[in-house]
């Protein structure tokens, strides 16, 4: 079973990432959960959104506490919040940054790092606004590239599911991703 | 075709596959997208049902026993406060015999004000003739809506579809939503024997004396009785039908353990995680879940605790003065039995949505297998003293 | 289960219907036996405001048209006086029931 935790702020479409994601994986007859940090969530606030993926059924209902990669929506949430926190040694951190993964020195000493700039992309494509882009959908193209859990095709299906406006957007966005997500050099 | 969908939407298309006819609703979190969903599929002409936005739960729950007296499908879906509220309602339906549906997220009871699960809201409403289905996956939440009508239109007792608030109901995995055609051949249209009708005028509820009150009551307990029964049945058909099978109990690997753990609803779903943990170091454990809470399946408790060395309740509830309910009710079923008594263990855990990880019923589990007896009738687990 | 009129004795349970419904129309409950004073309305004073029949709880006056005096029903009347307390023209007596 693969766990991801995914970072992101509220608005910035976390949640629908996750949804997305895990509708994407059980298009391959894979077992999945996903489910937001329960709660009260408001815009511009941290959120966590959590996705289980398995080829067994998931019993556990818990949330995830050490999860196997995560993925940080927001690069200022590096500043506010441990985003290792629990990930499990080796895992990967999926960062939407212009930086490249070599930058990441601290991390990369117990983890693998992967970045994207999914805020160009998602402006690119007129996805949310140039103030607060929606980062959701070219994020899971960098996800499925460098975790490799649902291929392209089930993702565009993901997405047209739970983000049906502005689809063909969308997923041109989650393959620009695709192509530009960088991974650096496994830990 | 299996879907990815949220728990509330899952009771939304066991709603909709049920072809139930009237929908009554108040708005509560973390049931609101149940009926949003249900409002969207009758408003777009999937769902041929009257869909009522009344003022209260009170209200919901008087509108749906009228559309069901009438003889229509009737459904509706509450939480926590909202249940409270309808309590007086709760007694009307099931007194008056109607086989109402009603999905209940399990949401903690204020003050201190919450939305987070735990079942004291649903066990509140005990005794008042409704049977309790408590679920632990998506797929049983819809399957126990359409089982739900199946076995209360026979009994003619209403159905509480019971999913934890958050871990369940917002939370999506993979559901198979049978085909309509399919669900048509499980559950026939809603034909009541007596109904209100204006070309066949009767009174309903009206003042019934002490000379045949308790007639009415002691046949509510008669269908209480026979509804275990029909679940049963019924459980098989589905699984005939749908490849999946439920009864008032699921047995996970108890076959020669020493230990049974008892839990319900999303805890038990965890549990199993930890069993098959305990298993491959060697423990023999193994986990009760009771599925249905009333009926109590008294008989399938005795029968799987009976020699066992030592039986765990967690409990994500309380009754204040008391102790946890499953854990009374286990241990009530059992003062008649033949037999040997293992000791009991009561847990109490998760009250107020706290979590209820693997580690948390594994930390449990070993505490109870490390002593001869309880040291109290409650035992608090993870409570900051 | 189903009568009308009939006077029927129930033995218990087994032939009681599962729902507290009566086993038919109520209309053979006549309640004018719980009646002790019987409203009677003098129609040469009536204005036919039909208050009275608006005001009746059992709805036990019947309303025949705007130009005749409502009739009191009777079979159904249980005396309660409303209909006399209400009158505008106090045209309802209640009189001692003759049993």
């Amino acid at each position: 079973m693969i766990e991801i935790l995914i970072h992101g702020r509220g608005g910035q479409g976390g949640v629908k990432a996750s949804l997305a994601l895990a509708s994407a994986a059980s298009k391959a007859g894979k077992y999945v959960q996903s489910f937001p940090e329960f709660g009260v969530e408001r815009r511009g606030a941290p959120i966590k959104a959590f996705t289980r993926i398995s080829d067994d059924p998931i019993v556990v209902r818990s949330k995830i506490y050490n999860p196997d990669h995560v993925v940080v929506l927001d690069p200022t949430l590096l500043h506010s919040i441990d985003v290792t926190e629990g990930l499990k040694e080796g895992g990967w951190i999926i960062i939407n940054t212009e930086k490249s993964p070599d930058s990441f020195t601290e991390f990369a000493k117990r983890f693998k790092v992967a970045t994207v700039n999914a805020t160009k992309i998602a402006v690119d494509n007129n996805l949310g606004s140039k103030a607060a882009p929606i980062v959701n959908t070219a994020i899971l193209g960098a996800i499925i590239r460098v975790l490799n859990v649902a291929s392209k095709e089930d993702l565009e299906k993901g997405i047209k599911e739970f983000v049906p406006v502005k689809a063909e957007a969308n997923i041109k966005a989650a393959y620009e991703a695709y192509d530009q997500v960088k991974l650096g050099k496994e830990a | 075709m299996k879907k990815v969908i949220l728990g509330d939407h899952a009771v939304s298309y066991g709603a909709l596959l049920s072809r139930v006819q009237t929908i009554a609703a108040y708005p509560i979190t973390p049931q609101t997208l149940i009926v949003e969903r249900l409002s969207e599929m009758t408003a777009n002409g999937e769902l041929k049902a009257i869909f009522t936005k009344v003022e209260s739960e009170h209200s919901a729950m008087a509108s749906t026993i009228g559309s069901s007296a009438s003889g229509a499908r009737a459904f509706t879906a509450t939480s926590a406060q909202g249940l409270a509220l309808m309590h007086e309602m709760l007694h009307w339906a099931a007194g008056a015999r109607l086989p109402i549906v009603m999905a209940n997220v399990n949401r903690a009871m204020a003050p201190g004000w919450t939305i987070w699960t735990d079942q004291n809201d649903s066990l509140s409403a005990r005794d008042v003739g409704w049977m309790q289905i408590y679920c632990q996956d998506n797929q049983e939440v819809l399957d126990s809506i359409i089982l739900g009508y199946k076995v209360s239109e026979q009994v003619n007792l209403p159905t509480m579809v019971i999913l934890d608030a958050f871990v369940l109901s917002h939370t999506a995995e993979g559901v198979d939503v049978p085909d309509i055609e399919d669900v048509d051949k499980f559950l026939p249209p809603y034909k009541p024997e007596i109904k209100m009708d204006i070309n066949d005028p009767r009174s309903f509820g009206a003042l019934t004396s002490p000379d045949v009150y308790m007639e009415f009551r002691y046949k509510m307990q008669q269908a209480m009785d026979k509804a275990k029964e029909v679940i049963v049945e019924e459980g098989k058909k589905f699984g005939d039908m749908f490849g999946r099978k439920y009864g008032l109990v699921e047995e996970y690997k108890t076959e020669d353990a020493d230990t049974i753990l008892i839990a319900s609803a999303t805890v038990a779903s965890t549990a199993k995680a930890v069993i098959d943990e305990m298993r491959e170091a060697g423990l023999k454990v193994g986990l009760l879940r009771i599925r249905v809470f009333r009926p109590f399946p008294t008989e399938e408790v005795i029968r799987v605790l009976n020699g066992r060395k030592k039986v765990v309740v967690i409990d994500r509830n309380i009754s204040f003065g008391k102790t946890g309910i499953f854990f009374d009710e286990v241990k009530g079923a059992f003062y008649n039995s033949e037999g040997n008594k293992p000791p009991m263990f009561g847990y109490i855990a998760g009250l107020g949505g706290r979590d209820v990880t693997p580690k948390v019923i594994k930390e449990i589990m070993e505490d109870a297998i490390k002593k001869d007896k309880p040291e109290s009738e409650i035992l608090w687990k993870g409570v900051k003293l | 289960m189903k009568h009308d009129d009939k006077d029927i004795k129930i033995k218990g349970a087994s032939d009681m219907p599962e729902m507290p419904a009566s086993l038919g129309s109520m209309a053979h409950n006549k309640t004018a036996s719980w009646r002790n004073l019987k409203p009677v309305i003098d129609e040469s004073k009536c204005i036919k405001c039909f208050i009275c029949w608006k005001f009746c709880p059992d709805a036990a006056i019947d309303f025949i048209d705007e130009n005749t005096p409502p009739k009191i029903n009777y079979d159904y009347c249980k005396g309660c006086g409303i209909c006399a307390h209400e009158c505008p023209v106090k045209c309802i007596e209640m009189v001692e029931e003759e049993r």
